[in-house]
């Protein structure tokens, strides 16, 4: 039997190409046009010309990005903060689904799942509001502490080195109880008869979870790691802007290339330059993510993205 | 029953413990804010922010709600942002999801893949950031709140995977009857993927209740802004705290020192996740059934 054509077999299903343009259009729109802008990163941009008519720089965005130490700066914080946030949130995650997972009080289960989860919920505005209320200089609770057993309070928005820290925690206190569902849900398909059959060998609590919880999650460990490994050039936009603000005093310890590439669009309106370092960024994230996605594949092809 | 052994216990406490410590870490910056929203003004700039009130005021909630007007209006902004934008979203991602998931459709996997390669290289923030400034002209526009946001690609995916797990007879039957492509996914398809539909609009709608980010890219005019931005005015700007207060004076200027800054801030917050913290209880469990479904492959 012939094939039709593509063309007849299009006409033919004329509704199904119907219902899926407003998906094509919105992704051409948005997605596949700004590459096309994408040579704003070799134009010296400004409004009237716009991104065709503005005048060709070559590489001098790029050139001006690296030079300046801003290029280094902000990789290498948008990566380490990432590497950090796999590691703790990760840990924090196996450690706390499985401390749900064995214990038997109900409702403390119940009660203490919604608690750890209501921070998913609010949005990095509030976030931001929060983290104020505990850090700020006069009224916040920290200082209110420290002035109250006598100590000297602490100017937190004007200390950098208190950053790392800080966008730590709060990145786990954020997310945490979102992420730890993967792991439970990976607790709770394993077998309990496994686990029965230990206890009677007389295996303790803490031998069957280094022994048969910890190499059951294993696999759902290895594939969110690498998923996350494939996107650690991306920094989180919400929490480090809406934590740090237009603070600048901290900009060393806490730039992302996020930050970074938004500040240099709408405050300091080098549009070249942060269209150059955006399209850094994303060369950098495509290679990553192809990288993370081809070893997710060798570990396990039914998880791998593509 | 028998008696917990030694590990158990020494485990269980441990437990306990490390699960109790955090979850309270969660919940008390929640309690701050209440507390904080509901101390005297005078109290808090003596003592600070504290997480039990120790002294009762609704003043901040007063003058937040004087004149209702800034609040209504931002409250109006969001609550009509989601709603219509939580329906145009999840009804258009579900009818792309209908068309990538027929294998009998030639151009089905490519769709899927010009989709999905969208995830793997964007532009990035500039020219996105241009194209609807300048060329789509969606500056002040509350269709700029909604549109950017309509399609994600992770959500056509999970919800073409449950299509395809829907038993194909169902539509063949409607097909030999008569029906066509448009009226098998409303009528046939659309019904039974009421748990992955229900889910999906839950994420949705908390993504467009949240939004902060495209209204502080794209909003400048103070009669369109959502909830979030309003808030984040509110931290960033104190004239914005004058505003609200004056307002509520009757227009009157006020002398700022008489004005529950910080109280204040914190109740619009309080006033602002209200609805959520409401809510939460309620929904989160669909939130937690939603995620285990998004780790099944599409």
């Amino acid at each position: 039997m012939k094939r039709e054509s593509l063309l007849r077999h299009l006409i033919k299903n004329r509704l199904l190409v119907l219902m899926a343009l407003p998906a094509v259009v919105f992704f051409f729109i948005f997605n596949y046009l700004p590459i096309a802008g994408l040579v704003i990163a070799f134009k010296q941009y400004n409004y009237q010309d716009g991104i065709f008519g503005s005048p060709w720089v070559g590489l001098d965005n790029f050139r001006f990005f690296f030079i300046s130490g801003k290029a280094l700066l902000v990789t290498t914080n948008t990566f380490l903060y990432n590497i950090a946030f796999i590691i703790v949130n990760n840990i924090l995650e196996i450690i706390l689904a499985i401390a749900l997972v064995e214990l038997s009080g109900k409702w403390f289960r119940k009660i203490t799942q919604s608690m750890l989860f209501l921070p998913y919920f609010v949005s990095w505005v509030t976030v931001g509001l929060l983290l104020n209320g505990f850090a700020d200089f006069d009224s916040g609770i920290i200082n209110g502490f420290m002035r109250s057993y006598g100590s000297e309070p602490i100017d937190i928005y004007n200390s950098p080195d208190y950053w790392p820290f800080l966008i730590i925690l709060v990145s786990a206190w954020k997310s945490v109880g979102y992420g730890m569902i993967y792991y439970l849900a990976a607790i709770m398909g394993v077998d309990k008869e496994i686990y029965e059959a230990a206890q009677i060998d007389g295996a303790n609590i803490f031998r069957r979870i280094w022994h048969l919880t910890l190499p059951f999650l294993t696999p759902t460990i290895v594939i969110l790691v690498l998923l996350a490994i494939g996107n650690i050039f991306r920094g989180d936009f919400g929490l480090f802007y809406q934590l740090v603000q237009n603070n600048g005093v901290l900009y060393d310890k806490t730039d992302v290339i996020d930050t970074f590439v938004f500040r240099s669009l709408l405050t300091t309106r080098e549009e070249g330059m942060a269209a150059a370092a955006g399209f850094y960024q994303s060369i950098l994230c495509f290679v990553t993510i192809m990288i993370a996605n081809y070893a997710v594949k060798k570990y396990n092809k039914d998880y791998s993205l593509f | 029953m028998r008696k917990p052994t030694a590990d158990i216990v020494v485990f269980n406490v441990l437990s306990y413990l490390l699960l109790g410590v955090f979850a309270i870490l969660c919940f008390v910056p929640f309690l701050m804010v209440l507390s904080s929203s509901l101390t005297d003004e005078q109290e808090i700039i003596r003592n600070g922010y504290s997480l039990l009130p120790t002294s009762f005021s609704l003043k901040a909630y007063e003058v937040a709600l004087e004149n209702p007007m800034v609040i209504l209006r931002a409250y109006g902004v969001t609550i009509l942002v989601t709603v219509v934008g939580t329906i145009a979203s999840v009804y258009l991602m579900a009818m792309t999801a209908y068309v990538i998931h027929k294998r009998t459709f030639r151009i089905a996997n490519g769709l899927a893949f010009f989709f999905f390669f969208t995830t793997l290289f964007n532009a990035g923030l500039v020219p996105w950031y241009i194209l609807i400034m300048k060329y789509l002209n969606l500056k002040d526009n509350l269709l700029v709140l909604i549109i950017p946001a309509l399609f994600n690609v992770f959500y056509i995916i999970v919800m073409k995977a449950f299509m395809r797990g829907v038993p194909e007879a169902l539509s063949e039957s409607a097909f030999i009857d008569g029906a066509n492509e448009f009226r098998i996914f409303t009528s046939i398809i659309l019904p039974v993927c009421k748990p992955v539909l229900a889910t999906v609009t839950l994420f949705v709608a908390l993504q467009y209740w949240n939004d902060w980010y495209l209204s502080m890219l794209f909003i400048s005019d103070e009669n369109l802004r959502p909830l979030q931005l309003l808030l984040y005015n509110l931290v960033t700007n104190s004239d914005e705290l004058r505003r609200i207060s004056a307002l509520s004076n009757g227009g009157a200027s006020v002398d700022m020192s008489s004005m529950p800054q910080n109280s204040l801030k914190m109740a619009v917050t309080m006033i602002s996740i209200g609805p959520i913290l409401f809510l939460y209880p309620f929904i989160q469990r669909f939130f937690v059934q939603g995620l285990t479904l998004g780790a099944v492959k599409g």
